[in-house]
C-alpha cells in the first residue's frame, strides 16, 4: 500500500527528530548556563552577606561615678546629656586590661567596643537616672575589627604585622570570651538604623526608607501618568496628526536615553528652577519617574492595543460612550500587561543608581528620612557606598544590603503577580 | 465541477457591467430609515458608492452580495460605527424617523441605544452571562431594581432561546459558550436594550443549521416589533426571513426589490449571476 514516498518521508523523520534533539539539548545548555551564573552570584551574594546578619557584642559591668561624669543632681537632665560617658567606658575597660602600656595599646584597648557605647550608655542614664552610683552591666557593640576576628575572618596564625589585630588585643579577645563577655548575636542594629561611619553602627533602615519612599513617589506619578498617556494615545489622539507623531517618536526615544541624562535634567529642572530640596525622595521619585515614563507608557500601548477591537465594539454598539469603553472595558482587560509593564519600570528604577548620584542622593546620611523631603539615599547608592568603603566590615554588609534590595525586589514582583491574577480573566 | 468552476471564473468579466442606478424600488411609503447618496471612503478607497435606500417600519430588510461589495460598511453607517475607524469617512442624508443622525448635534451614544448592532463574529464581554445582558440596561438605567433587572435579562434570553441552556449558569462568564451561544447572547444583550431598530451582520455564519433555524424564528417573531436590517450570505436565510431584499455589487446598490420578486424574477442582470451562482 506505501508508496516509494514513505521511505524518503521516514529517512527525512530520523533528520528531523535528530534536529529537534539536538534544540532541545541547546535550550537545556543555555538553561544550565544561565542557572549556574545565577546560582554562583546567590552563593557569592550569601555566603559574604550572611555574616552580617550577626554581630558581636562586649559585655562591660560599669560603675556608674557621680564624681566622673561631672554630675552633681541626678535631676538635672542638660548635665546628663553632657557629661562624659565615654570617660566612664574607657575607664571600666583601663580595669578590665590593665596591662596596656604604649599609647597604640592603649588606643586600641579603647577601641575595643564601638563609640557608640558611650552613647548607649547616656540614653540608659538619663531614662533611670537612679542607676547613677551603681554598678550595671551593659552589652555594647563590638568594635569592627574585634567583629571581623569573631567572624573567623581573620587567621591568628598569619605573622602579626600581617593582621590588623595584634597579639595584645588577641589575649584581650580571649580573656573577653572565657569570661563569656564576648558574644555574637542578631544584628538588630543593622535593620533599625541608617548609615554610619562606623561599620558595626552602620544599618540599611536609612536607604530601605529612602528606596520606599521615593518608590512610593515614582509610582504616585508614573503609574497613573503613564497609563493615562498610553490611553488617550491609543484611545482618544487624532490619528495622523503631526504632533501626536511628535509625541510617539519622543517617547520612543525618551526610553532609549541614558538614565543620567535624566539626573541631569532633574538636577537643572526640579532642584535649579523649581526649587525641590536636594537629596530627597521627592525629587529622587520625580527624575524615576521621568525614567520610568517612557517604559509604562510603550508597555501600556502595547497591552491596550492587544484588546480585541471587538471588545470596543460590542460595547459602542451598545451604546456606551468612548470613556465608558475604555474604561470599563480596554483599560481592565489591558491591566495584565500594563501592570507587567510598569513593575519592569519600577523595577527597574529601584535598581537605579546613576540619576540619582546627580541629585544629591549620594550624601552621606545617617538619619532614617522621616518623609518625602527629608534628604535620604536609597539602596543602590548605599550598596554602592558601602561597596567603597576600605574596612572590612562593610564588604559583608554590601551583600546584606544587596541580600535586602533583593528582597524588595521580590515583595515588589510578587505584589504585582497578585494584582495581575486578580485582573487576568479568560476570553 | 471543474468545469463549472472554470466557466465560472470566466464568467468574472461580468464584474464589469456598467451599474447606472438601482433598479427595483429602494424607496418606500412611511419608512423608518432613508439614507440618499451614501458614500463611504476608507481613506482614499471609496467603499460605497451613491446609495439610496429606505428601510420600512417593522421589516425585515436583506443585504446580500458577493464578498467585499460593502454591505457591512453601509450596515455600520446606520447607528454610526462607522465613526470609530479613523480612516473612514461617511457622506450622505440619513434619516432616522426624519431626524438627521449624522447632524452636530446627535449624539452616537443615544443612536446607537435606538439602533442595536449583533455582529458576523460573537463578541461578550469577558463577563458573566447576567452582565452581558445587563450590560446595556445598567448602563442607561432602564431598570430601577434588581429584581427588574432580573426579569430583563431572564426575557431577553429567553427571546434570543438561550434562557433554557444556560439558566443553572447565569454568573458563568460568557466566553465559556459555544460560539452558537455565544452569538445568542449577543442577541440577547442587544435586545435587552430595546432598540427601535436592530441591524445584523451575518449573524448567523457561525452557527450550526439548528441555531441558525433559532434565531431566524427570532427575527421573523422580533420584526413584528422591530426594525430589522440583516447582512447575510446565504440566499435561503434570505428568503425565508426578509420582506425585501437588496443586492450590493462592488459599492453599488444594484437592485432593491421584494424578496420573492428578488429570488424568482431578479431584474438586474448581475442580480441574476448572483443568485443562480454564476458569481459571487
Ligand atoms: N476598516 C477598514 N479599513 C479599510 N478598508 C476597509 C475597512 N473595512 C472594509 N474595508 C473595505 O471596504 C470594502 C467593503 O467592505 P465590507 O466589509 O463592507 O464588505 P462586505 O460586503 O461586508 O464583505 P463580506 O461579505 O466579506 O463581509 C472592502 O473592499 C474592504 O476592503
Ligand atoms: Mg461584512
Amino acid at each position: 500500500m506505501s508508496t516509494h514516498n514513505t521511505d524518503k518521508i521516514k529517512a527525512k523523520l530520523k533528520k528531523r527528530y535528530a534536529k529537534e534533539r539536538r534544540f532541545r539539548a541547546y535550550g537545556i545548555a543555555s538553561l544550565a548556563i544561565s542557572f549556574l551564573f545565577l546560582l554562583t552570584l546567590m552563593v557569592n551574594i550569601f555566603s559574604t552577606g550572611l555574616p552580617a546578619f550577626q554581630q558581636s557584642y562586649i559585655k562591660l559591668d560599669i560603675h556608674i561615678d557621680a564624681e566622673v561624669l561631672g554630675v552633681t543632681k541626678a535631676s538635672d537632665r542638660e548635665a546628663l546629656f553632657s557629661a562624659n560617658y565615654s570617660k566612664l567606658v574607657k575607664g571600666t575597660l583601663k580595669e578590665m586590661f590593665p596591662d596596656a602600656k604604649t599609647r597604640k595599646e592603649k588606643r586600641a584597648r579603647n577601641k575595643l567596643v564601638s563609640n557608640s557605647a558611650s552613647y548607649d550608655l547616656r540614653d540608659h542614664v538619663i531614662e533611670n537616672p537612679e542607676l547613677i552610683g551603681t554598678t550595671q552591666s551593659f552589652w555594647f557593640l563590638a568594635k569592627d575589627d574585634v567583629d571581623v576576628y569573631m567572624k573567623g575572618k581573620i587567621d591568628r596564625n598569619l605573622p602579626e604585622d600581617d593582621r590588623r589585630i595584634k597579639d595584645f588585643q588577641l589575649t584581650w579577645i580571649d580573656q573577653l570570651q572565657e569570661e563569656g563577655r564576648l558574644e555574637k548575636r542578631f544584628n538588630t542594629t543593622f535593620f533599625t538604623s541608617g548609615d554610619s561611619r562606623e561599620p558595626e553602627q552602620a544599618g540599611i533602615k536609612g536607604a530601605l526608607i529612602g528606596s520606599l519612599l521615593t518608590m512610593l513617589v515614582t509610582m504616585a506619578l508614573s503609574f497613573p501618568i503613564g497609563v493615562l498617556a498610553a490611553v488617550y494615545l491609543e484611545e482618544f489622539a487624532p490619528q495622523n496628526n503631526r504632533w501626536v507623531d511628535i509625541i510617539e517618536i519622543n517617547i520612543n526615544n525618551l526610553a532609549a536615553v541614558p538614565s543620567i541624562v535624566f539626573g541631569l535634567l532633574g538636577l537643572a529642572v526640579f532642584i535649579a528652577l523649581f526649587g525641590v530640596p536636594r537629596s530627597a525622595p521627592l525629587v529622587g521619585g520625580l527624575v524615576l519617574t521621568l525614567m520610568t515614563l517612557p517604559t509604562i507608557i510603550i508597555a501600556s500601548r502595547a497591552a491596550i492595543k492587544s484588546v480585541p477591537p471587538s471588545i470596543r465594539e460590542a460595547a459602542l454598539g451598545l451604546g456606551a460612550s468612548k470613556v465608558q469603553t475604555t474604561f470599563g472595558h480596554v483599560v481592565p482587560l489591558a491591566m495584565p500587561g500594563i501592570l507587567t509593564g510598569s513593575i519592569i519600570g519600577m523595577a527597574q528604577a529601584l535598581g537605579e543608581t546613576a540619576p540619582l548620584l546627580m541629585i544629591g542622593m549620594v550624601a552621606f546620611v545617617a538619619d532614617v528620612p522621616q518623609g518625602i523631603l527629608d534628604p535620604a539615599t536609597v539602596m543602590p547608592v548605599q550598596i554602592y557606598l558601602w561597596s567603597d568603603s576600605p574596612e572590612r566590615a562593610f564588604t559583608e554588609r554590601t551583600s546584606a544590603a544587596i541580600m535586602v534590595l533583593l528582597a524588595f525586589l521580590v515583595v515588589m514582583n510578587f505584589i504585582a503577580v497578585m494584582l495581575r491574577k486578580k485582573f487576568e480573566r479568560k476570553w | 465541477m471543474t468545469e463549472a468552476m472554470t466557466h465560472n471564473i470566466e464568467n468574472r468579466d461580468e464584474f464589469n457591467v456598467e451599474i447606472n442606478g438601482t433598479v427595483g424600488k429602494p424607496l418606500i411609503d412611511d419608512p423608518k430609515f432613508t439614507t440618499r447618496n451614501v458614500d463611504v471612503h476608507y481613506g482614499d478607497k471609496q467603499a460605497i458608492f451613491g446609495v439610496d435606500l429606505d428601510v420600512g417600519k417593522n421589516e425585515v430588510l436583506a443585504m446580500i452580495g458577493p464578498s467585499g461589495c460593502g454591505k457591512s460598511t453601509y450596515l455600520r453607517c446606520l447607528n454610526r460605527m462607522n465613526d470609530t475607524i479613523p480612516i473612514c469617512k461617511v457622506t450622505g442624508d440619513f434619516k432616522l424617523d426624519g431626524e438627521d443622525i449624522y447632524a452636530k448635534n446627535q449624539d452616537p451614544v443615544l443612536l446607537r441605544s435606538r439602533v442595536g448592532i449583533v455582529f458576523q463574529k460573537p463578541n461578550p464581554f469577558p463577563k458573566s452571562i447576567y452582565d452581558n445582558v445587563a450590560y446595556g440596561a445598567r448602563l442607561h438605567g432602564l431598570t430601577s431594581n434588581r429584581a427588574e433587572l432580573d426579569d430583563l435579562v431572564e426575557k431577553s434570553l429567553i427571546r434570543a432561546g438561550l434562557f433554557k441552556e444556560v439558566k443553572d449558569d447565569l454568573h458563568k462568564p460568557g466566553t465559556g459558550l459555544s460560539g452558537g451561544q455565544q452569538q445568542r447572547l449577543c442577541i440577547a444583550r442587544t435586545i435587552a436594550v430595546d432598540p427601535e431598530v436592530i441591524l445584523m451582520d451575518e449573524p448567523t455564519s457561525a452557527l450550526d443549521p439548528i441555531a441558525t433555524a433559532l434565531i431566524e424564528e427570532l427575527m421573523i417573531e422580533l420584526s413584528g416589533k422591530y426594525t430589522i436590517a440583516i447582512v447575510t450570505h446565504s440566499m435561503q436565510q434570505a428568503a425565508r426571513v426578509s420582506s425585501r431584499t437588496a443586492y450590493f455589487h462592488m459599492g453599488k446598490l444594484v437592485e432593491v426589490n421584494d424578496t420573492d420578486s428578488v429570488f424568482t424574477n431578479p431584474e438586474h442582470q448581475l442580480t441574476e449571476n448572483y443568485i443562480t451562482g454564476r458569481f459571487g
